[in-house]
């Protein structure tokens, strides 16, 4: 996916605005009109059930964060080499990682996740060794399937990114490497990946928006991150609204703060002749 | 287990799931299709809106695009699909008219549409930017009236710019409409959720449902390719 896709899925640090550009007449007008449209939301509907879920929404938040970062790393670090084996490798490597990334990116996450969850979950009790092994305890609950199917879905679509990114690396730095000596081995530590890391950072802060758009599918494998910590709420409370207003809001936070701590750490840097 | 795979269980007639599991196929193509379309109409408007609204308009649009690409597809839908079915029967009730009980097929499709709707709108944007702004100024000084710039220069122009991402998008609203079964609506990952729930091949029929949508995004690859080839004709490369 180009970048300017990713840009029109995911907010960017670019749409946040500047505190300056709310004083103009027509968005004062406008913010005093959500601002009222807000009070009404606040005094009209129901809102009595928040303080006893707060601790359980904190704790829904805090699994929701979890899952977006172990995963975004861990999908990062497989998609490098799932790059390099599609720019470089030898056929019997290259085959396998397309074949990978097509197929992951050509099927929903709902479907992966599900076959993941429903699938294996269903094959491993058969066999008498996995049920002995000390993984057992841990391939009982659902993480572990949540944890595995996003990080094959972030790694596959970094994957090809990074793809983008190994190829692009000007080929003279390459070369330049080469003739100063380098083995193989040192070129692609100090040359080859840190130049295709920088070239794919630009993408990495809407793929990981994406990727908390995401989270909010292992509720339905029985993770309770904050979506099914609200479905909780809508069960007990026969509240339709009011729940999913206060999910929206909460993931709106989320995706902001992601988008600002991705600026900060964009702003720090140097992206000269990149 | 006896053999490895029962294949009879993919049997088109009624002891198989396989007819079943074809029809929730071309459930969710029809609401992809539908949803798709929606959201291209609304793209189009929003972009426009967006380049050349009024700045209330401008910042509506601006919220509309925030909101959608900051919250959870899943969010979205669970939000659009009750506040809207609810909003239309309000609304009829005002009119007079009874309650009546919404289509889940229009219903899934109102909701993806309005999803893909702020996506192209940024897709669109960024394209319509990229048309010099010499071409759409020179027709305007030929006399042509908005619609028709829109029509004859515009739209023609900023299309090659537009295909990759508006490819991409299609490619995004046939997988978001596996995120409808978390509404109940029996799209192809509900029916096969509730065919390897019941014969307890899960793996199966997940396979199945994954080959499925894996060759609808691959002829449509091919459609897009040829689509692309097509519109970049009087193109220079630049590479």
């Amino acid at each position: 996916m180009s970048n300017e896709t990713t840009h029109a899925l995911a907010l960017a640090p670019e749409d946040l605005p500047g505190a300056e550009s709310f004083f103009k007449p027509h968005r004062i007008v406008l913010i005093v009109l959500f601002g009222a449209l807000v009070t009404a939301i606040a005094l009209f509907m129901r809102w009595d059930w928040l303080p006893r879920y707060l601790p359980r929404l904190g704790t829904g938040i805090l699994v929701s964060l979890a899952m977006l970062f172990s995963t975004s790393i861990l999908g990062f670090l497989l998609a490098v080499p799932l790059g390099l084996a599609q720019v470089t490798g030898p056929w019997f490597l290259k085959a396998p990682a397309r074949l990978f990334c097509t197929v992951v990116r050509g099927t929903p996450l709902l479907l992966q996740l599900w076959l993941l969850y429903y699938g294996l979950g269903s094959l491993f009790p058969q066999f008498p060794a996995i049920r002995q092994s000390f993984l057992w305890p841990y391939l009982r609950e659902a993480w572990p399937y949540g944890v595995a199917a996003l990080t094959i879905s972030f790694a596959a679509y970094e994957g090809e990114v990074m793809r983008g990114a190994f190829a692009g690396v000007p080929k003279g730095e390459l070369e330049a490497a080469r003739a100063y000596g380098m083995g193989r081995w040192t070129l692609f530590r100090r040359i080859w990946l840190p130049r295709a890391v920088h070239r794919a950072l630009p993408t990495l802060t809407g793929e990981t928006v994406l990727q908390l758009k995401s989270t909010p599918l292992v509720a339905t494998i029985t993770v309770v991150d904050v979506y099914a910590v609200i479905s909780k709420v809508r069960q007990e409370t026969y509240l339709t609204y009011e729940p999913l207003l206060l999910l929206a809001l909460i993931y709106m936070c989320l995706t902001g703060l992601l988008v600002l701590a991705f600026r900060y750490f964009e702003n720090r840097i140097p992206t000269r002749g990149a | 287990m006896d053999s490895l795979v029962n294949w009879s269980l993919l049997a088109l007639s009624a002891p198989g799931w396989g007819g079943v599991l074809l029809q929730g196929f071309l459930r969710s193509i029809e609401i992809a299709l539908g949803g798709y379309a929606l959201g291209l109409l609304l793209g189009i408007g929003g972009a426009f809106g967006k380049l050349y609204g009024g700045p209330v308009l401008r910042d509506l649009l601006e919220c509309y695009t925030t909101i959608v690409r900051a919250v959870p597809e899943l969010v979205l839908i669970l939000l659009l699909y009750y506040a809207g079915t609810d909003l239309l029967n309000q609304l009829l009730g005002f009119a007079g008219i009874g309650p009546v009980d919404i289509s889940g097929l229009l219903a899934g499709i109102f909701v993806i549409g309005v999803v893909q709707g702020a996506y192209s709108t940024e897709v669109l944007r960024g394209a319509i930017k990229a048309v010099p702004a010499g071409q759409i100024e020179a027709a305007r000084a030929y006399g042509m009236s908005p619609a028709k710039v829109l029509r004859r220069i515009t739209l023609p122009a900023m299309l090659p710019h537009a295909i990759p991402g508006l490819a991409n998008l299609w490619l995004i609203a046939t997988k978001d409409t596996a995120l409808l079964a978390v509404v109940g609506f029996a799209e192809l990952t509900l029916v096969t959720r509730q065919a390897a729930g019941a014969t307890k091949a899960y793996f199966l029929f997940f396979c199945a449902a994954g080959a499925l949508y894996l060759a609808l995004t691959l002829v449509s690859n091919l459609f897009i390719g040829v689509i692309e080839w097509h519109a970049r004709r009087g193109l220079v490369e630049r590479r």
